[in-house]
């Protein structure tokens, strides 16, 4: 069980192993979860695929009621309303399986059990939770979120959609565009704006007059997912169905806002799932295909991608569950806060997870195409969907570029709160920065280097972000450039700190022996990644300073990064792939 | 009428078989339950659905995480489980297992309790094939196994068997011993819910002193055959083609034959 700590707290100060949670410690009933879902997908989905890519919405909405028979959508659903009621780490670990190989199958169920459903869990009212949620729980109802509109996508707040009370029903008129699951749901949670100026949201069902459901768009990847515009033309909605009933009136932002907060974790985590399963395809197709005499698996650079697929998986995973022990803490001891607004706490990390988990996947889903060669081209093989249905990612449930500038804003609005101490520790980290010398703080152990690194991280991203807000106080949102290398800062910091921590949990707890291999992808995922922690600085730092004193801080990120000094990646990159060859499989 | 189940846990079937000497490594080895007693549990279950049977009793002979086969049979409608731990049952074969599981059915009430002994028809570790048989003629009672199709009426069972080129039909009365195969049933996956109800239901522990039985009769003491070593079999030899005419072609063929593969 993790250790309840404030959200983005991680930019502030460092956490101890025992306080995250991590992969290893599912409990027995977690695991048979996983197992449920990840055979179900494997056995009744993925030989499917074909049928579901043809988009036979027949099959799609049969294995959808399979797996709400199996109690698959019902994890995030309290038990008062049919559902399991599980906590964070349950529920992500049942979608992670659920996402692991058929990216339109899971889009379908991903959008269902989170977007779709989670706002009538944490703000409908007691009504609408009881008329709706059994049904959704079960699968017997398919939902939907339709929020954008063809002037308001990212920019969700400009959305037209108007809603007027008229006697006992809202009359609803305007359009939605790109609304996954249009053509096969039951229930539609619409955003609309009341009189044309207060934000709210409605409960709209399939069938109500005035209600029509357009053409399918014909899309590059989530190909047998639905994706429809919806058309309101005086469509009556009865007075019941505004989501949360009338004091949410004005507040259908918030409501947006903080289930796309969920959205985004939950993205984070299908594309660990996707993830594994390119690997694992991958692993198998190299195992078997010889050229030169030899399988292409024993050739180095072919195991550079096998072993950098599986660090980058392995990273994000541990990303992924610790954020969701993270939830589970805050749920647990922010109690006296709405679930939606305990969730709130987190939602930088939310947002970290989102970016970090599809951009990690593109990656991943890049080299799976390059080790089949010529065959990831082609549609005989799973590559070329694999790299399809990724892209997506970064694109919906808000853009990696809005994502990242959410992340820098909501630091800036926790600190100008003083909710984290961040000018503080900016503050102390600019006294201390020039007569620091890192190189005396190395202690000899297990991953010491790495521990070190983090640390260093964390003081070069608390020293950027100071210089940064002193420098343009009020401009800093404007400037888009900054924002988007603080953002990736942050990420990487909590990435890297993150499968740090979980190497040193397993070495606490089963011996350095046993985290062998995982501390192999940490330093791997390092010699990566920490050199990127330098670029984005002077990035930063390039971009607001000049002259002498530019070049003092540009010396100071020299002096906080350079000492270190990263495995030797032949090594690395053998180890780690070698045991995944062995296994044929994502094995950790 | 009550059913009991033996099952037993595994090495997953994805397992790389990996030896540290000549000995297993167990270091790395994922456990599930034995697939083939999948079907056995599920037979059980359907039975139940069905209203013939009333209750379902799980037993497995193991180490530590025989407790999760055991869940995974629970969650998949077993009502109760039964696990025997001993570290005396260590290097027991599988006339050491079946005296040993004809123990515990006895502390649970023997056959005046259970009239359908459900097993799968084969581990897929050891894979002996034997324990079901075993275990019927240790209590005197009919075994049929290999079964595709299992209809019980009363106290008889008709039990249909695959053999080569057809089917056996057997009746039987009750008790007795059922060992299902792929083709019995398709067995389900345990629904969440289950596996939260499996949770809370009670597996019974027994040692062997509970049992009554002597260490000395079982384990590597009381067993007929020990395992010496493991080797892993061969790496596959790449494949030959034979080219040419066919009168070459069949006697260079017959010459391999012959003279390589030594098998006329
Ligand atoms: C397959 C699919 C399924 C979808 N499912 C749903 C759904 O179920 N419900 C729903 O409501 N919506 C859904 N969407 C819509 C999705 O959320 C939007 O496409 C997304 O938010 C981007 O909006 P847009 O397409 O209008 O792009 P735009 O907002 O026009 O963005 C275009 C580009 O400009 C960038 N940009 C925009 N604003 C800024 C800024 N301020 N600073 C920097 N860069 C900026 C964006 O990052 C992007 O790169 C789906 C979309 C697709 C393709
Ligand atoms: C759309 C398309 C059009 C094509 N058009 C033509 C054409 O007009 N004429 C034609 O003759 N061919 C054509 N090809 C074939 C193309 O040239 C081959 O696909 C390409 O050479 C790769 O061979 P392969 O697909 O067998 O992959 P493989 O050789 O099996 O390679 C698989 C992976 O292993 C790697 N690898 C292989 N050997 C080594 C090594 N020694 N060291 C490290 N890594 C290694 C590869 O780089 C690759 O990542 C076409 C292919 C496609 C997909």
């Amino acid at each position: 069980m993790a250790e309840y700590k404030k959200g983005a707290i991680f930019l502030v100060e460092g956490t101890e192993p025992q306080d995250v949670f991590i992969p290893e410690e599912f409990t027995e009933e977690q695991r048979m979860f996983a197992k449920t879902a990840e055979d179900f997908v494997k056995k009744e989905v993925i030989p499917k695929s074909d049928e579901i890519e043809k988009k036979n919405y027949d099959v799609l909405v049969s294995l959808f009621k399979q797996a709400g028979e199996l109690g698959l959508l019902g994890a995030e659903v309290p038990e008062e309303y049919g559902g399991l009621g599980l906590d964070k780490v349950s529920a992500m670990l049942i979608s992670e399986k659920l996402s692991c190989g058929q990216g339109s199958f899971a889009t379908t169920v991903m959008a269902h059990t989170g977007i779709g459903t989670l706002p009538i869990v944490y703000f409908g009212t007691e009504d609408q939770k009881q008329k709706y949620l059994p049904k959704l729980a079960t699968g017997e109802y398919i939902s939907a979120y339709a929020l954008t509109e063809t002037n308001a996508g990212s920019d969700a707040m400009n959305i037209k959609t108007k809603a007027v009370l008229d006697g006992d029903y809202w009359v609803l008129n305007g359009s939605k565009q790109f609304i996954t699951n249009a053509g096969i749901a039951d229930v539609f949670i619409v955003y609309a704006k009341v009189d044309g100026e207060k934000h709210a949201a409605f409960i709209v069902e399939k069938g109500y007059e005035g209600f029509s459901i357009g053409p399918e768009e014909h899309k590059m990847g989530i190909v047998g997912s639905s994706t429809c515009p919806l058309y309101f033309d005086n469509c009556k909605v009865p007075k019941e169905n505004l989501l949360g009933g009338e004091e949410w009136i004005g507040k259908g932002h918030l409501i947006a806002f903080n289930i796309l907060n969920i959205g985004r974790y939950k993205l984070g985590m299908a594309c660990v799932g996707s993830s594994k399963y390119a690997i694992e395809e991958a692993v198998k197709y190299a195992n078997q295909r010889k050229q030169f005499g030899v399988t292409i698996s024993s050739f180095d650079m072919i195991k550079e991608k096998i072993a950098r697929m599986t660090a980058r998986a392995w990273v994000l995973e541990s990303a992924a569950y610790r954020t969701a022990g993270l939830l589970d803490a805050g749920l647990e001891a922010l109690k006296d806060r709405s679930p939606a607004e305990a969730i709130a706490e987190y939602a930088i990390e939310c947002s970290i997870l989102k970016v970090f988990g599809s951009e990690i996947l593109d990656t991943i889903v890049d080299d799976m195409i390059q080790i089949y060669g010529g065959y990831g081209y082609t549609e005989e093989y799973p590559a070329a969907r694999a790299y399809r249905d990724s892209r997506i990612n970064r694109i919906f449930e808000g853009t990696n570029e809005i994502n990242r500038l959410v992340i820098v804003a909501m630091l800036g609005r926790k600190a100008m709160k003083n909710e984290i101490p961040l000018v503080q520790a900016a503050t102390q980290v600019g006294k201390e920065i020039l007569t620091l010398m890192p190189m005396s703080l190395l202690k000899p152990g297990f991953l010491a280097e790495e521990k070190l690194a983090v640390e260093m991280a964390r003081k070069l991203l608390l020293m950027v972000a100071g210089l940064a807000t002193q420098k343009l106080k009020d401009k800093l949102r404007d400037e888009q450039i900054v924002v988007e290398a603080l953002a990736d800062m942050v990420i990487d910091l909590y990435a890297m700190e993150s499968g740090l921590l979980r190497a040193l949990k397993i070495a606490q707890e089963q011996g350095e022996e046993k985290a062998k291999y995982q501390a192999a992808m940490v330093r791997y995922f390092f010699y990566e990644t920490f050199p990127k922690m330098a670029l984005n600085a002077n990035k930063v730092l390039c971009s607001i300073e000049s002259g002498d004193m530019l070049r003092t801080q540009l010396s100071v990120v020299r002096k906080l990064t350079r000492w270190y000094v990263p495995g030797n990646p032949v090594e690395l990159i053998r180890t780690i792939a070698d045991k995944v060859i062995e296994e044929e499989k994502y094995c950790f | 009428m009550k059913a009991i189940c033996f099952v037993k846990s595994v090495p997953d079937t994805e397992t790389r078989v990996k030896l540290a000497g000549d000995r297993l490594d167990k270091s790395e080895i994922k456990y599930i339950l034995n697939p083939y007693d999948e079907f056995a549990v599920e037979e059980a279950v359907r039975k139940k659905e069905a209203g013939i049977v009333d209750e379902i009793v799980v037993v497995s002979m193991g180490p530590a995480r025989a407790q999760e086969a055991i869940r995974s049979a629970l969650a998949m409608g077993a009502d109760r489980g039964v696990h025997i731990e001993d570290d005396s049952l260590d290097g027991s074969d599988a006339y050491a297992t079946a005296k040993v599981l004809v123990e515990a059915l006895k502390k649970e009430g023997g056959l005046d309790t259970f009239q359908l002994l459900m097993f799968g028809q084969r581990a897929i570790d050891g894979d002996t094939w034997t324990v079901p048989s075993m275990v019927a003629e240790m209590l005197g009672i009919p075994s049929v196994c290999n079964i595709v199709k299992l209809d019980i009426d009363g106290n008889k069972a008709v039990a249909v068997r695959m053999v080569e080129g057809g089917e056996e039909v057997f009746e039987v009365e009750l008790p007795a011993v059922f060992a299902g195969r792929k083709g019995l049933n398709e067995p389900r996956y345990p629904s969440l819910p289950n596996i939260m109800k499996a949770k809370r239901k009670p597996i019974n522990k027994y040692t062997l002193a509970d049992l009554g039985i002597d260490a000395g009769t079982v384990g590597k003491a009381g067993s007929f055959t020990e395992v010496l070593k493991y080797e892993l079999p061969p790496a596959r030899q790449a494949g030959r083609k034979v080219e040419g005419e066919p009168e070459e072609v069949v006697e260079e063929l017959i010459k391999f034959l012959k003279e390589e593969a030594k098998v006329l």
